[in-house]
């Protein structure tokens, strides 16, 4: 019934012939943007299948428990047992430390700037200054740390003066993630403390950190996993590339995985190669757990309450 | 608009006080009520907020003309106005609220009990312990019911028997038979009438003198209003409550004094509700109030 008044009437959706053409545009533009996401994607698979590939059968027990050998037959499922423990356990270490001293600065920092410097021009210049250091190259925070930590301060060329290199290279960017989790806070939030009589102190340890602490964790938690790859930093301060031994103390020598893989990847022979892919699998496999873990901690408190 | 002769009077601040004739006090406020420099016929309240000469302002801008007030102890006092007339500045002024904006100054003396609140001996955060506030939005931690109401008590240090303290709470907040059986539940999933009554009994659980209340019925669909504003009436047996609205009929349903600001943050009239409603004194007063303003 409905359809003969259309029809009988002029047609309401005259003058609408342009839309097959911007449907088409549309078309072309969802069509782009998959490729786009296709290229990462594809990229990705094709990096892990090959790395898995490459190390099949090299990740094992012994590659994980025993210090590296100059003998590629040690690391031969079956050989003498050679792997990348000292490394594995160095580069824990070394983001045990980092995420300490970041936790510690990062969201001390944020909280100063966001909840207690009023806003003037000394706080937008340090801000954006934070900003722009979260730009800087790793490899000149690693020539910072040799000049700071380990000359200035006489550390050497020690776990805690890798720690605190790393801790520079990733504090900006924790600092931005931080101050971005603690101004989502509500000021309803802060006023409802406020207005039963809470001090600053207490608004910030019963409201604001804990609604900020699933974004300051997965900021700390991403950029940690960034900085557990890092090279560059720890070649400048002096890490060492090979040890036998994992670190005995903050003051100590240590390996990380990234050196580690780096040595095996540049020896002579071939066999290497497949000793350098197990390595990446054990660094990209760490890596992923804390990626989970950050995953994790945002789903966990997002649903809760 | 308004006319041009009550343009040139000057505001008239109506500080005499009258009891009403539905006035169901308890005998002890009526014991203290003789205060001097009040009027005989008035029986008058005792005075717990005093506002001399209060000016706000942000930045540059004025917000508040100096405003004069004496607000009395145990009654509900609203705060009537047009949008931007600065209500709201007047209320956060109060509790010093006002402090948390970076821009807003304050001129002029708030005595609450006779004490300055802005003098350099008052800590603000006592200041609000003292009065407490309920906001427009229900605004409840992302806690259970009862973290909800138990937070005042223990950040005050007022946590023995906190069970019992919690339930009286709530109960003064007309939420108890609700929720008594879902304490440990998250406020979050309750109804946004209830949110603002657990809101209610949070400012009201350490035992605060004052309430003040910024619009807290106005997220709120009639019935969940019609509870709020029962409650508001019971609160005034124990509490100074001071409210804004925005509703005229709520100021005169559940009011005993009333304050009407006008555009450019003028304190216009100050007085008895029943009396401003029927009789105001000024004529933009009058015609706000019948709908001819604004
Ligand atoms: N944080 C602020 N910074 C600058 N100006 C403000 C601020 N808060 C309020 N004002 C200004 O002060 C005046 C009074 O505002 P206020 O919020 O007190 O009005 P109100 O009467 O509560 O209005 P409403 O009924 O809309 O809530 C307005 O002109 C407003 O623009
Ligand atoms: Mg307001």
């Amino acid at each position: 019934m409905s359809d003969a008044e259309v029809v009988s009437e002029s047609d309401p959706f005259a003058g609408t012939s342009d839309l097959d053409r911007k449907r088409t545009i549309g078309r072309i533009f969802v069509g782009l943007c998959a490729a786009s996401a296709l290229v990462g994607i594809v990229a990705l698979v094709v990096l892990i299948a090959d790395v898995l590939y490459q190390s099949w059968g090299w990740v094992t027990w012994e590659f994980l428990t025993y210090p590296p050998s100059q003998f590629a037959e040690s690391y031969l499922p079956g050989g003498r047992g050679a792997g990348i423990y000292p490394a594995l356990v160095g580069s824990i270490f070394l983001i045990a430390l980092t995420a300490l001293f970041t936790i510690v600065l990062g969201v001390g920092a944020a909280v100063y700037l966001e909840e207690y410097a009023s806003e003037g021009r000394l706080t937008a210049f340090i801000e954006a200054n934070i900003a722009n250091l979260a730009g800087v190259p790793s490899i000149v925070y690693g020539l910072l740390g040799l000049a700071i930590f380990v000359r200035a301060m006489q550390l050497g060329s020690s776990l805690l003066a890798g720690a605190l290199t790393l801790t520079l290279l990733i504090l900006p960017i924790v600092i931005v993630a931080s101050q971005e989790a603690i101004r989502a806070v509500p000021d309803s939030q802060r006023h409802a403390a406020y207005g039963v009589g809470a001090t600053d102190w207490e608004v910030i340890r019963d409201v604001v950190l804990p609604s900020a602490l699933p974004g300051i964790m997965t900021g700390t938690i991403l950029s940690l996993s960034r900085a557990i790859g890092e090279t560059a930093p720890l070649i400048m301060v002096g890490a060492a590339t090979s040890m036998f031994v994992p670190p005995d103390s903050p003051l100590g020598p240590f390996a990380a995985m990234p050196m580690q893989i780096f040595d095996w990847a540049t020896m002579p022979d071939a066999t290497f190669q497949h000793v350098a892919a197990a390595g990446i699998v054990v660094l990209l496999t760490v890596l992923l757990a804390m990626n989970a873990t950050a995953v994790y901690i945002r789903h966990r408190f997002e649903t809760e309450l | 608009m308004s006319d041009d002769t009550s343009m040139n009077e000057t505001p008239t601040i109506e500080t005499h006080t009258e009891a009403k004739s539905t006035d169901d006090r308890s005998p002890a406020s009526e014991a203290d009520a003789d205060v001097a420099g009040m009027d005989d016929q008035s029986i008058g309240e005792e005075t717990v907020i005093e506002a001399r000469d209060l000016s706000v302002f942000y930045g540059d801008e004025r917000a508040l003309q100096p405003v004069n007030v004496e607000i009395p102890d145990r009654q509900v006092t609203a705060i009537i106005g047009p949008s931007g007339c600065g209500k709201s500045t007047f209320l956060r002024s109060i509790n010093r609220m006002n402090d948390m904006i970076d821009v807003a100054r304050v001129d002029g003396e708030l005595l609450f009990r006779d004490t300055n609140v802005y003098g350099e001996a008052v800590d603000p955060v006592a200041l609000r312990r003292a009065i407490g506030m309920v906001f427009q939005k229900p605004n409840p931690f992302p806690k259970s019911i009862y973290d909800n109401v138990a937070y005042g008590l223990r950040i005050q240090g007022k946590d023995d028997d906190l069970d019992e303290q919690v339930e009286s709470a709530l109960r003064r907040a007309a939420l108890w038979d609700e929720v008594s059986d879902r304490l440990g539940e998250s406020a979050l999933d309750m109804s946004g009438g209830q949110q603002q009554r657990l809101c209610i009994a949070r400012a009201i659980a350490p035992d605060p003198e004052v309430i003040l209340m910024d619009e807290p019925a106005s997220a709120l669909d009639p019935v969940a209003t019609s509870q709020i504003e029962d409650l508001i009436e019971e609160l005034a047996r124990d509490y100074t409550v001071v409210i804004v609205t925005h509703n005229m009929q709520q100021a005169a349903r559940i009011s005993d004094k009333t304050m009407v600001f006008l555009t450019g943050g003028e304190l216009v009239e100050f007085g008895d509700t029943s009396r401003i409603f029927e009789n105001p004194d000024n004529q933009r007063v009058e015609d706000y109030i019948t709908g001819k303003f604004g």
